[in-house]
């Protein structure tokens, strides 16, 4: 299907229900080797966001529209760094998307986008062990995918994989960003939370373009 | 906040202390509102159910509030998602309030004290803001230095030593040592008492000196001299307390 304002629903209603199924895989990781909380947030959030797209009464007019009501919820409801990293991430996508479907290029523009938002407000590069792990190869593989001359949909499914990639690629790393990090050499051996729940989030933008 | 709070005159500069935890955001209010009770201190902690969490609506009306009636504000936070989420409420909120609120580097509870007792005694936003994240330089060397080397060096060195007795009954406590770093400040010069520096009310107050303590105050740098006179003659007139 076309990337447009029905996947971005569609896309945001899957994203809840994945995240709810993996909640306490989410909350398990984030045990060892943060505050345990990240599943259990995010589960929250994304109900919030459910709930919120539920009550609207007519159809948001732009895929920006939707990414900006969950970037909103979030960051009121999820009351982690999740709520913050990904509400920053949902924002500046939300802003990158101002219409009613996506080219190639532009599902990049979003990817690019969200990473960006991740990175301003984090404060993480690559290789600390974070959601950025996740997301940047993400977003290099969306540049290489449109380069290619792959649909929209190539372009989801590129950045899932890598983004899926990026995350088992956090495991061996020592964290050296968020509460991760004060368990530095001990956090080596476990698969990052955010980058997980990044790796999660993405695979259902492509499955709903599928 | 109750009647009387809403009427009661603040000083110019509000503190908001974010935390994780209800109790620890309250805790933090206490202990720096016992040391600056004119300044309004708002606590955010936990999530809105109460679990440990940060807040971000919670956020965003403390905000408000603080910076009510044209005051700015300086915000204290604990951790991780404090800190992002306070910078996400301040990127989102508009450019009148934002201009007003400044989040400190700074360590929570020593901050939140340190930014109290200098907004108390009626500093800016720039100066309590400085305050607090200048408690946290307290950790790194800015500790007293052993007792004895009062008499090592000569004078004949660019520093400007004068000794004098405290006077005042209560000793060196918040609102004298908030004298002291704020009178400082309009100098350029580098003061310390004791070994410590005297532009650290946190570190004026670990001191812990006494009545009848001997003060050794030595400044260096362009205006050390004026500067060390101005604190001389505050020390004996005991900082108004006599």
């Amino acid at each position: 299907m076309s990337v447009d304002v029905a996947w971005a629903v569609e896309w945001v209603r899957r994203s809840a229900q994945t995240i709810s199924e993996h909640r306490e895989e989410l909350v398990e990781l984030d045990r060892l080797i943060g505050d345990g909380d990240h599943g259990e947030n995010l589960d929250r959030g994304f109900r919030a966001v459910v709930a919120k797209l539920d009550a609207l009464d007519e159809p948001p007019a732009q895929i920006g529209d939707v990414l900006k009501l969950v970037a909103t919820t979030l960051m009121s409801t999820v009351g982690g760094a999740a709520g913050p990293l990904y509400g920053t991430a949902y924002l500046r996508a939300a802003r990158a998307t101002a219409t009613d479907e996506l080219d190639s290029a532009g599902v990049v523009a979003l990817v690019e986008a969200a990473l960006d938002g991740i990175v301003a407000r984090g404060k993480a590069t690559t290789g600390e062990k974070t959601m950025v792990d996740a997301w940047s190869p993400a977003a290099e593989a969306a540049v290489h995918a449109a380069d290619a001359g792959g649909s929209p949909a190539d372009v989801l499914a590129a950045a899932a994989q890598a983004a899926a990639e990026g995350a088992q690629a956090t495991i061996p790393l020592a964290a050296t960003k968020g509460r991760a990090s004060y368990l530095g050499e001990r956090s080596m051996g476990h698969l990052d939370p955010g980058a997980r729940s990044t790796e999660l989030l993405l695979a259902e933008a492509a499955a709903a373009a599928a | 906040m109750s009647a009387s709070d809403a009427t009661r005159a603040f000083a110019r500069v509000a503190l908001v202390l974010v935390s994780h935890s209800r109790d620890l955001a309250a805790g933090a209010v206490e202990l720096a509102g016992q040391m600056a009770p004119g300044v309004l201190l708002i606590p955010v902690g936990g999530t809105p159910d109460g679990q440990l969490g940060t807040d971000f609506d919670g956020i965003e009306r403390a905000f408000a509030q603080a910076t009510d009636d044209g005051r700015g504000a300086v915000v204290l936070m604990d951790l991780g998602s404090a800190v992002l989420t306070a910078e996400s409420v301040l990127d989102l909120a508009d450019e009148d309030l934002a201009a007003r609120v400044r989040l400190a580097d700074a360590p929570f509870v020593e901050g939140a004290v340190a930014a109290a007792v200098t907004a108390h005694g009626g500093a800016d936003l720039e100066a309590v803001l400085a305050a607090a994240e200048g408690a946290g330089r307290m950790y790194d060397g800015d500790h007293p230095a052993p007792a004895g080397d009062a008499s090592a060096p000569p004078t004949n060195d660019g520093v400007v030593r004068e000794t004098r007795t405290l006077l005042n009954p209560m000793g060196l406590h918040a609102r004298p040592a908030a004298v002291i770093s704020r009178m400082l400040a309009a100098y350029d010069a580098k003061v310390t008492v004791n070994g410590v520096s005297a532009a650290s009310v946190l570190a004026l107050m670990k001191l812990g000196a006494t009545q009848g303590t001997e003060l050794r105050i030595e400044g260096e740098g362009p205006q050390a001299a004026e500067a060390v006179r101005v604190f001389t003659t505050e020390v004996e007139r005991g900082f108004g307390e006599i």
